[in-house]
């Protein structure tokens, strides 16, 4: 069976993930032992492409997450918008899982456009 | 194939490991100690050079060395970020740092005493870490790579900003003049202290080759530099402050004089001429700004509890 857990962007380790869980409801925007909350930072870097993960940095609100993103990742013209998001509302799959999660997909060539044999003569496709 | 032995596989094919992947307790343990080191000296490296901003002799000098010091700020942060997936939280960090329980490279504890010493910093310090950061880009740990990549694209202009410094009094009058070349002096040994004790006083070394978390051995990294700067310097018309640099045609790399290790382990241990008062700097900086750390935090529940509200 497939278990997505639940974790940080980064390994805190399964003791202070646990507390992390109550974090998340609760209304709290304070982050681990009085420090501001992490936030992740997501770039745009021009028009037409896809937010890409920057890095991270502590904010105390969303606003302060933004103006802090665009001081440290945005100093050179790398972007021209800026998601964050805050770094307990990431999940993400485990690695131990990887096996279980992406095998299936390897025998299943016939997803891919070269596993069909087709004439030399059909032209465009 | 056990944990451990799964992990060096991934580290000898060249695949990156990431904060969630299985590590040796002792990888992370070393990890942590030289991002959050490395950490440090970006953020401790800003004293020196901020010394200066307000005396900076033009506009355009000063808007170049705010830049400067703004970066390593940025520097800071990133390789705090990427400590921190390993599980050490910023607070600890800096509680490490504050209590001296955490080094920082030892060249920030030398004084800035000329404007030149900026153009000094620039060539020599940051091209001595820019030597050791390249490596690092090809680190095995993900997030470190990651952030060293940033770290590198930025600290290209800081190089070229310091040369460009000292070039420009190096053709000014005679006391510009010596005052380029008393700051070369100056910097000269401990920027060749910065890539850390020969390699046989380096017994971690060979472990972080291993890991792949060092590419390059202190005495490699610091020939090259040796080399680079050892040619670099005649464009400046200065000297480097040695005697026994030569061209060694059979190395084909410069020949050197001893380094003063003595030295270098008195300012490492607390007794080089700055170390009190940056350190100092940054403690009174974080105690300065706790009613500042409160306050935002008061700020964004006042606002979280009036949306909350307002939703209801
Ligand atoms: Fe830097
Ligand atoms: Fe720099």
């Amino acid at each position: 069976m497939i278990t997505i857990r639940k974790f940080y962007y980064g390994d805190y380790g399964e003791s202070k993930l646990d507390s992390s869980s109550d974090n998340e409801t609760s209304s709290s925007p304070s982050g681990v032992g009085g420090e501001w909350p992490l936030w992740e930072v997501f770039i745009r870097s021009k028009q037409g492409l896809d937010h890409k993960h920057a890095g991270s940095l502590h904010a105390a609100d969303a606003t302060m997450a933004i103006e802090n993103a665009r001081d440290v990742y945005t100093r050179r013209m790398e972007g021209i918008s800026i998601w964050v998001v805050e770094s307990k509302h990431i999940h993400a799959s485990n690695p131990d899982d990887a096996d279980a999660l992406y095998d299936p997909a390897n025998d299943k060539a016939y997803r891919h456009p070269t596993f069909y044999n087709l004439p030399d003569a059909v032209k465009h496709m | 194939m056990n944990l451990e032995e799964n992990f060096q596989q991934k580290v000898d094919d060249e695949i990156k490991i990431e904060p969630k992947d299985w590590m040796p307790e002792k990888y992370r343990q070393t990890l942590i100690r030289q991002i959050s080191q490395h950490a440090h000296s970006e953020i401790v490296g800003m004293l020196p050079e901020g010394n200066w901003i307000t005396r900076a002799p033009s506009l355009r000098r000063k808007a170049i060395l705010i830049a400067k010091v703004q970066d390593e700020a940025g520097h800071g942060l990133y390789l705090y970020s990427a400590a921190e997936t390993l599980g050490i939280s910023r607070d600890e960090m800096y509680d490490q740092l504050h209590t001296g329980k955490a080094k920082y490279s030892s060249i920030f504890n030398y004084p800035t005493l000329t404007w030149a010493d900026i153009g000094a910093i620039g060539w020599l310090v940051d091209g001595a870490a820019i030597l050791n950061q390249i490596p690092l880009c090809r680190t095995s740990f993900g997030p470190y790579a990651r952030a060293m990549v940033r770290v590198c694209k930025e600290e290209s202009f800081h190089q070229r900003q310091g040369f460009e410094l000292l070039l420009t009094l190096s053709q000014g009058t005679e006391a510009q003049k010596k005052m380029c070349q008393d700051a070369i002096n100056r910097w000269w040994w401990p920027s060749l202290m910065m890539f850390g004790p020969n390699d046989d006083a380096s017994p971690h070394t060979a472990q972080s080759m291993k890991w792949k978390i060092k590419r390059f051995t202190n005495d490699e990294l610091r020939q090259k530099f040796i080399d680079m700067i050892a040619e670099q310097v005649k464009v400046l018309n200065m000297t480097l402050p040695d005697d026994e640099l030569k061209w060694n045609e059979e190395r084909k790399h410069y020949d050197f004089g001893k380094i003063n290790w003595e030295e270098f382990w008195q300012v490492v241990g607390g007794n080089g001429p700055c170390n009190k008062q940056r350190l100092d700097a940054r403690k009174n900086a974080w105690a300065d700004g706790e009613w500042v750390r409160e306050a935002a935090t008061a700020y964004a529940e006042k606002k979280l509890a009036k949306q909350t509200t307002n939703a209801a």
